[in-house]
């Protein structure tokens, strides 16, 4: 059996691109009486089994985000 | 001539647009996305819809599929391409456009029919209207939002690649931006859907001067 690494990718919309749920969001808190709440982005979380981690970042680039709009990062978890 | 169709799972304009062609008198031709084959089409049309659900990010996962490859040769070598929709963000997720289109500014789904005008008749899908005319056109999108970077606006208003642009902006769209085309031109992504508007009975057909518009020039 192959050795099975576990990865967990963030993809998250570019600095300054809108993000209309994130506002959405955090408008709603105060709602709620959260108060203080400065701002609030909202990304995607991608966890994946891989057999090695070799390849990730070209599925990053490729597939999993959009370079024109998002960024991403990733790391083994374990 | 011969247009194409492609039909990806979750396309639900691919229908319309077969319609579409054969009101412009042409003949459709549906090329399913697990083919790579364009069966000597002479255009294609990317249609609306929700391929492949939409997951991760509308276009994302029909960029891939098999009819794909020759499609972005036949683009590559000047053939004419239409993306509406959802095709207009596959055509963005395969790079054949430039910019992508996020979720509109308001968070609504937005289905209405809005003005647009024509901001340059140099492309095949814009042949057959005049520049600076205005048409009538149904939408209906969720991420329709067309973004791009301060430096790609620019070079698309420069190089008179914006096709098509809101009179009122129903989505947010940087600089108004329904529509753009490729570098080469041939290749057009709309927000618009003209082939929901290709018969009277539908209550217009002005969709069909976008469509026909392929035909002019064309030495088939």
């Amino acid at each position: 059996m192959p050795e099975t690494l576990k990865v967990r990718v963030l993809v998250r919309p570019k600095e300054g691109i809108l993000d209309p749920q994130g506002e959405a969001v955090r408008g709603a808190l105060p709602a709620l009486g959260f108060g203080g709440v400065k701002t609030v982005h909202i990304g995607r979380l991608i966890e994946m089994e891989v057999e090695s981690a070799a390849e990730v970042d070209a599925m990053c680039r490729r597939l999993l985000s959009n370079p024109t709009i998002e960024e991403y990062e990733w790391e083994v978890v374990s | 001539m011969r247009v194409g169709v492609t039909v990806f799972p979750g396309s639900n304009c691919d229908r319309d647009a077969l319609y579409a062609v054969e009101r412009m008198g042409e003949e459709p031709v549906e090329l399913w996305h697990a083919e790579a084959d364009l069966k000597g089409v002479d255009a294609v049309i990317v249609p609306g819809g929700f391929s492949y659900g939409d997951y991760l990010r509308p276009g994302a996962i029909a960029r891939f599929a098999g009819v794909m490859g020759p499609l972005e040769e036949f683009a590559n070598g000047g053939g004419p391409v239409l993306g509406v929709c959802n095709g207009f963000q596959v055509l963005c997720e395969a790079h054949l456009l430039p910019g992508a289109l996020l979720q509109n500014t308001h968070m609504r789904f937005v289905c209405d029919r809005v003005r647009v005008r024509v901001e340059t008749a140099n492309t095949p899908w814009t042949a057959g209207c005049e520049g600076g005319e205005e048409l009538t056109l149904p939408v209906a999108h969720n991420e329709g939002n067309f973004f791009a970077d301060a430096e790609t606006l620019a070079r698309l208003e420069d190089e008179d690649r914006v096709v098509l642009r809101y009179v009122g902006n129903p989505n947010g769209s940087a600089n108004d931006i329904a529509g753009v085309c490729s570098e080469g031109r041939n290749v057009v992504g709309l927000m618009p859907h003209p082939e929901r508007v290709s018969d009277p009975a539908l209550g217009s057909d002005e969709g069909l001067k976008i469509l026909r518009s392929v035909l002019v020039g064309a030495t088939l």
